[in-house]
Parts: structure tokens; C-alpha cells; sequence
């Protein structure tokens, strides 16, 4: 489903250019949850962004479903196939823009028709129902702002989710409702996740593999099992399990 | 030894729709130990924190029978007063570095200023000081990081260089409010080793506010579970696994774990009586 070989990401020329990402390579399959670990400023946001053509600057192969992509320029069905949950649920949605407003500008840039039905099917989605049809973002509190981001992300009826962070920003209580939301939501729509995070525990818990990355590098790609294991064959990625585990 | 008294402490903010309480009725002591205040985001950890300082402006308003500092009330003191408290007896530690640092100054000048505010001392004295401060919080390269801006420092750097300002005045009792959670794991447990490590030299009392309750668990002596602006649960750090509210309890289960997988998270279950019960008490 995605397929990425030797990706470089960077940015500023010469002097000042800074190699984010150095020949990543990995694929998801069909129906899989992929994560990507490690420290802030270890590339793997950039790895989503150079996906969605948010970072230009990338030399390698993506191929997503197919398809291989070239550049920033995305055409519209690959917006409608991939979609993205960014980390922070305040600054993700337009404080101006009611919840009505925000789905019912995205299903229309995706040109469907049945708008109504669809915002109305959307919020009951995410669990949020119509009572929240006409908010504004500053009257939900962040698991429910995080629930319109994922209904957004769902409004296209993409089959594949980038989830950047998507519960860092939220008390664990609230953690725990947005990752069972994103597990039912997978096993209805039968969706893929890449999903980026720098909680161990959380990508244990969402994941099937993942893969562990260090200055722009992938250091290591392991399964769920040896994750659990605490068995880790590069001493990075070990010491970051050390480091998760110890809390 | 009692270092800080606090007796049923109340912050109150008057809005449109009448007053909201942020804290309701909290008290507890602190000696010489790592006190931990856990709770999530809107249950009053971080206001107790700032009610101490008394750093809540109005229209907020603080209410409480007493907050003795060393048998001193706080709140009988005048704003002149308090200044020479804050920082000097006692300092805090906010959540991000970036926001708490001066983008426009050097880390040097800010750490002397900090210095030379509290002290009768001479610039080159300072200067030592501030050095000898730094090397204290693991920086290396102090000299450096001494004519640096705060934007070239990474947050853990960031993180420890207010550790070393705050720490300069040698207070009786560090407030960190939420210090590590704008950081990398990796870089989370070093910054706490060396606030673990200064706090024990020192013979200071550390209040510790967070919303990470592994973290807490691990770091602290004593936990307070905040919900709704009460004390629901008091614990020691080490039983924190065996508590018995239920607001602890789903806090505890909410939480992935690499070593126990589970098909789905307990979600959960609030019970409008947490809310209405009145705060434990932490005087035993």
C-alpha cells in the first residue's frame, strides 16, 4: 500500500541544508498499522509530510497504492486516498469555522453531493453526534476537537490514515477513547495507518511493525513481538525501550 | 519538618456565568520530600501551583485559611514582600523552555541577572556563579551556552539552563510545573536525575506537577490526585499501583502497556461524585 525507497528529505541549499530524512526505506501493507518511532527531530514527521507534499524537497521513490508520486503537486484522488491527523488538535481546525462548516467544506472539495447526510454520518462516526453539528472549535475540549480532525481526515473516504501524534497532546483518559476510536474506525473502513509517535507504549498497543528512527535514519524496522520482548537488536532502539519501559 | 503549610486553599474566577472554581478546598504539607501533584488538564494542579507564588492575577482570586511558608502566612505579606519570596524561597519551573526564557537575551546575562538580583555581588562573582551552575545542571561547554541565545539550545538544554536560574538563588522549594513535558523521553530522565540529584543536596522540598502518573509514581515521595479542583486520593509514590480511588484506578487502566496488550483501552467512567466529595486531607 505504501512502498518507500531511499528517501532523502532536505531542506536549504548548500551551506545551510539540513539532510532531515537519509534513504528510508519501508512499506506498509494493505490493512496495516506502521509506526514510526523515535526522538523529536529524528525525521519521522518529515517522512509524513514529504508523503502528503508538504516537505518538496525529497529525492527517492513513494509509491502509494500504485501509484508513484513525483514532486508537491498531489491530484485530487490522492487527496481523496490519503488523509492526515496532525498532533495538535487546537491549531488544526479553524477557530472561525463551526464543525458544520469544516466537514462541509472538505466533503464538498471532494465532490460529493449529499453533504447533509454525510456531516451527519461523519460526527456519528467519531462518536460525536449532532449536538456538536454547530460548535465552534473553542467549545469542544481536545478529545473532541481531535474527533472532528479524524472525521475530517475520514470525510473522502481515504484508505489510508497518516496519524502524526494524534493523542500526544491529550490527557491519557482522553488518549485512550481517541486510540480505541482509531482502532474501531480501522477495523470498520479497513484502512492502513503510518503513524508517527514518540510513545513506545502507544504504538505497541496501535501497531503491527514499526520502525525506530535516529538522526534522519531508520536504524531499525521491528514487529509488535519483539517490541514486547523488550528485544531490540540495534542499541538505539534498545535504549529507547529502556527508556519507555523504566516509566 | 514542615517547610510549606497549605490549609484549604480556594481560586476562584468570576465569569459570565457566575464563578468558577478552579481549586476547591485543598490542603497539604510539604516537607523536605518530592511531593507530586497529578491530575488531568482543567483539574486544578497547575493554579494550586501558581496560588502558592501567589501568581494569579485578578480577577482571579485566591482564598485560603492559611499559607505558611516556614510559619510565615503568604498571604498576609505585601506584593513587595513577596517578591523577595519568589525565586529566593521559593522558585518554579514552567512547562516549556521557549516561553520562559528571554528570546533576546543571552543565557549568560539571564542567569547573572537572576543571580544579581537576589545577591550583593559583583558581575565577575556572578559570572562564576553562573558557570559553576550550569556545569551543576550537566551542561557542557558552560562558557558557550553562556553567550548563546535560547533559540540555539534544544529543549532539553533549554529546559536544564532554567533549572540552573531557578536553582541560583538556592530556594527552599522548587514548584516544576509539568518540567518535562515538552521533552524526549530520552532526554526527560536526565533532566529529572538532575533536579532528583540538586533537590537532595540541597535539602529542598520539590512540588512536582504533572499530568504523567508513571512519571510521578516514579520520580516523587508522596502523590496528591487532583480531580475537579479536589484532592480525591492521597498515596505514597510506591502504592501508587494499589490505589484504590476509581478516578486513579482509570487513570492507571487508560494507559497502553507494552508488557499486558490488549485489544481495547478501558475508557473512563466519570462519576459525578468525585467532584462533590470533599478533598482529602493530607494532614496525618
Amino acid at each position: 500500500m505504501i512502498d518507500i525507497q531511499n528517501l532523502d528529505v532536505w531542506f536549504g541549499d548548500g551551506h545551510d541544508r539540513v539532510d532531515a530524512v537519509r534513504r528510508a526505506t519501508f512499506a506498509v501493507n494493505a490493512g496495516e498499522s506502521f509506526g514510526l518511532v523515535g526522538e523529536s527531530g529524528s525525521g519521522k514527521s518529515t517522512i509524513l509530510r514529504a508523503i502528503t507534499g508538504l516537505a518538496p524537497t525529497w529525492s527517492g521513490r513513494i509509491e502509494i497504492d500504485g501509484q508513484i508520486l513525483h514532486g508537491k503537486s498531489r491530484d485530487r484522488t490522492f487527496y481523496k486516498n490519503v488523509q492526515m491527523v496532525f498532533q495538535d488538535p487546537y491549531a488544526s481546525l479553524h477557530p472561525r469555522h463551526s464543525v458544520d462548516q469544516v466537514l462541509g467544506e472538505t466533503l464538498s472539495l471532494h465532490g460529493f453531493r449529499d453533504i447533509d447526510t454525510r456531516v451527519v454520518k461523519l460526527l456519528d462516526d467519531v462518536g460525536l453526534g449532532t449536538r456538536f453539528r454547530f460548535r465552534y472549535p473553542h467549545q469542544l475540549s481536545g478529545g473532541q476537537r481531535q474527533r472532528v480532525a479524524i472525521a475530517r481526515a475520514l470525510a473522502g473516504e481515504p484508505d489510508i490514515l497518516l496519524l502524526d501524534e494524534p493523542t500526544s497532546a491529550l490527557d491519557v483518559s482522553v488518549q485512550a477513547e481517541i486510540l480505541n476510536l482509531l482502532c474501531d474506525i480501522r477495523d470498520q473502513r479497513k484502512l492502513t495507518y503510518l503513524m508517527v509517535s514518540h510513545d513506545l507504549p502507544v504504538v505497541g498497543h496501535m501497531c503491527t511493525r514499526l520502525a525506530v528512527m535516529k538522526d534522519g535514519e531508520i536504524v531499525e524496522v521491528m514487529d509488535v513481538a519483539q517490541l514486547r520482548q523488550m528485544k531490540a537488536s540495534h542499541p538505539y532502539s534498545q535504549s529507547l525501550l529502556d527508556a519507555s519501559v523504566a516509566q | 519538618m514542615t517547610l510549606l503549610d497549605v490549609q484549604n486553599l480556594w481560586v476562584k474566577f468570576p465569569t459570565r456565568q457566575g464563578i468558577f472554581d478552579a481549586v476547591r478546598g485543598v490542603s497539604f504539607t510539604l516537607g523536605k520530600e518530592r511531593l507530586g501533584i497529578v491530575g488531568e488538564s482543567g483539574s486544578g494542579k497547575s493554579m494550586t501551583g501558581r496560588a502558592i507564588l501567589r501568581l494569579i492575577r485578578p480577577p482571579g482570586i485566591v482564598e485560603a485559611d492559611y499559607i505558611r511558608l516556614e510559619g510565615t502566612n503568604l498571604l498576609d505579606l505585601t506584593e513587595k514582600q513577596m517578591r523577595a519570596v519568589r525565586g529566593q524561597r521559593i522558585s518554579m519551573v514552567m512547562q516549556d523552555p521557549k516561553f520562559s526564557l528571554n528570546p533576546v537575551m543571552r543565557i549568560g546575562d539571564q542567569i547573572m541577572e537572576a543571580y544579581l538580583l537576589h545577591n550583593r555581588a559583583g558581575r565577575a562573582d556572578a559570572r562564576k556563579k553562573s558557570l559553576e551552575m550550569l556545569e551543576a545542571v550537566s551542561i557542557r561547554d558552560a562558557e558557550r551556552v553562556m553567550r548563546a541565545y535560547p533559540h540555539e539550545m534544544s529543549g532539553g538544554m533549554g529546559q536544564r539552563i532554567m533549572i540552573a536560574m531557578m536553582l541560583i538563588p538556592d530556594p527552599k522549594i522548587l514548584i516544576a510545573d509539568e518540567p518535562t513535558s515538552a521533552l524526549d523521553v530520552s532526554v526527560q530522565r536526565q533532566v529529572l536525575d538532575i533536579m532528583d540529584a540538586l533537590v537532595k543536596e540541597r535539602g529542598m522540598g520539590l512540588i512536582f506537577i504533572s499530568h504523567d502518573l508513571n512519571l510521578v509514581a516514579e520520580f516523587c515521595d508522596r502523590v496528591l490526585i487532583m480531580y475537579a479542583g479536589r484532592i480525591v486520593e492521597v498515596c505514597d509514590a510506591d502504592r501508587l499501583h494499589d490505589a484504590k480511588h476509581p478516578y486513579t484506578r482509570g487513570l492507571l487502566n487508560s494507559l497502553p502497556r507494552l508488557d499486558h496488550p490488549r485489544d481495547r483501552l478501558e475508557v473512563l467512567q466519570r462519576d459525578p461524585a468525585w467532584s462533590d466529595a470533599p478533598s482529602v486531607g493530607t494532614q496525618e
